[in-house]
């Protein structure tokens, strides 16, 4: 009897067991990459090994969080600037033919400009601080929350309209509780995509001038050839990012539990 | 002759006509439903036949002519009636019990007797054991039941239904078919039925509408004198062969329908 259960609890370990396919991959680059860097005559500044920005991460592990608080701050702030202005003017734009046509092109139109060169403009105008660096991750933020939004408030089925109406659904019923559900899992969509443009715009604004900020590290250390205070703050920023792709696929997975994307990721298990 | 107000019939539906643009769609419609009626709207895709139900519903502005409900014209949407399209549109949201329930909340229902009747509703459909699940847990006919649920929470007095099995398999349609008649004769509800299915229209109703596509034009309305309740192997019979051959032939006659044999 005893024996028959042991089995089957290893079997059960081993069923549920699911090889990290993607970390095999990381640790096999990173062993790459530490003996090209370490039996190569490739100078330390150009190609640092892992093990040295391991070095140098833990010296300036103090400088990473502090300048880790402000990156973040001008993510955070932006990333919800961006959505609070992002999924009512979808909504305006969704709801007003006149806006739609007024306004939308407008604003895929401006997308061609290039963040980056705006940025100085907005910093000649903001001052060095917090403000402008919040400016431009809202800016490029705010793009795919607005498309994604109109999206998805513009795919409601027809019949489901026409339901809302026999039922006698004021205008703001029909919103909250026909349109607004229907669209969330393309609102989220534009999040997704917004939260990674965010550090993307936070690092791009702290490299046009910045006295704060892991983009700022990342800078000073470049002048001074410190590839390997780089990467340590290019982890960081990684981590970041990926932190906080992860918390909204978090909030997505409590909103959505019925959606199809978050569904097949759970069934796949 | 003189058009005195009909007061046995529940709608009246006097010479309306329904254009987009230069479009005619449809084309002096007249047509009286008396209270309990099943009445069957069956033609080819393209007559018209779900734009008159628009029109019933008020969801759609008629071009010309009379629709009367309960002796009030229809001018806006009516919110008396119970709609259930060929998609269910259930909320993928919601469980089957809550989507019940969105009647109630949007029309501000009180929610202890709305609860009470949803549960009574997706009982007389044995869905009782499914009032916690999601749309997505259920089959297609399932999920059709639950719409149908929806559709009459609020107890309307009228049921509309634009190709509502139109989704389904043969057999689940069958069962539907069934459990549509079962139901509406437990709630005297009167019924305007869409459909392309000719024996779908014969074996539900009392009146199956034939109507002629572009413009949609009313072509001739039969009475169905089959016993009721209806039962499935009246589908074999021969008065319902030849109810089957009379819409069949005006189909024919129509160019609807084409036999290789006839050129």
């Amino acid at each position: 009897m005893t024996s028959i259960n042991a089995a089957s609890i290893k079997q059960n370990i081993f069923y549920n067991f699911r090889v990290p396919y993607a970390l095999i991959t990381l640790v096999a680059l990173v062993a790459i990459w530490e003996m090209t860097a370490k039996l190569s005559d490739v100078p330390a500044y150009m190609l640092p090994a892992p093990s040295d920005i391991m070095v140098a991460m833990q010296s300036m592990w103090g400088l990473l969080f502090i300048h880790s608080g402000i990156t973040l701050a001008e993510i955070g702030i932006g990333f919800v600037l961006a959505t609070l202005i992002g999924v009512p003017l979808a909504t305006l734009i969704t709801y007003s033919h006149v806006f739609d046509r007024a306004v939308y092109p407008l604003i895929v139109g401006s997308q061609t400009i290039p963040k980056v060169a705006i940025a100085p403009l907005l910093l000649a105008g903001f001052g060095y601080g917090l403000a402008p660096k919040v400016a431009i991750v809202t800016l490029i933020a705010f793009f795919p929350i607005v498309i994604n939004t109109v999206v998805g408030l513009r795919s409601v089925p027809a019949e489901m309209l026409h339901l809302a109406r026999s039922m006698g659904a004021t205008p703001l019923q029909a919103f909250w509780k026909f349109r607004l559900p229907q669209a969330l899992p393309s609102i989220f969509a534009g999040l997704k995509l917004a939260s990674v443009l965010a550090v993307i715009g936070a690092v791009v604004a702290e490299f046009v001038g910045a006295n704060g900020g892991l983009g700022y590290i990342i800078m000073i250390a470049g002048s001074n050839f410190r590839m390997d205070q780089q990467f340590a703050a290019i982890i960081f920023l990684s981590a970041i990012g990926m932190v906080f792709f992860w918390l909204i696929g978090l909030a997505e997975r409590a909103m959505l539990p019925w959606h199809i994307s978050v569904r097949s990721a759970s069934e796949k298990n | 002759m003189l058009h005195t107000p009909d007061t046995d019939s529940f709608i009246s539906i006097k010479h309306v006509s329904k254009s987009f643009g230069p479009v005619q769609a449809l084309s002096d419609i007249g047509l009286d439903i008396k209270s309990g009626e099943f009445v069957s709207i069956v033609g080819p895709s393209g007559c018209g036949k779900s734009t008159l139900l628009m029109l019933l519903s008020g969801l759609m502005k008629r071009t010309g002519g009379d629709i009367r409900v309960g002796g009030q014209m229809v001018d806006s949407p009516r919110s008396d009636i119970g709609i259930v399209f060929q998609r269910d549109v259930l909320m993928e949201w919601r469980s089957a019990l809550r989507n019940v329930l969105l009647q109630a909340e949007v029309r501000g229902m009180p929610m202890g007797p709305a609860a009470a009747r949803a549960r009574e509703l997706l009982k007389m459909v044995s869905l009782d054991a499914f009032e916690n699940a999601y749309p997505h847990q259920l089959s297609g006919g399932m999920r059709q039941r639950v719409s149908i649920c929806r559709a009459l929470l609020h107890k309307p007095p009228l049921l509309v239904m634009d190709e509502p099995f139109g989704a389904l398999d043969a057999l689940t349609r069958d069962q539907m078919q069934l459990d549509l008649l079962r139901i509406c004769r437990e709630t005297h509800t009167t019924v305007l039925f869409i459909t392309h299915s000719i024996s779908e229209a014969i074996f539900l109703s009392d009146r199956v509408v034939v109507m002629s596509p572009r413009p949609g034009r009313i072509e001739r309305i039969i009475d169905i004198d089959l016993p009721r309740p209806r039962r499935l192997s009246i589908r074999e019979s021969r008065e319902f062969a030849t109810y089957s051959d009379e819409v069949t032939q005006i189909f024919k006659s129509l160019g609807v329908l084409r036999e290789g044999d006839d050129e």
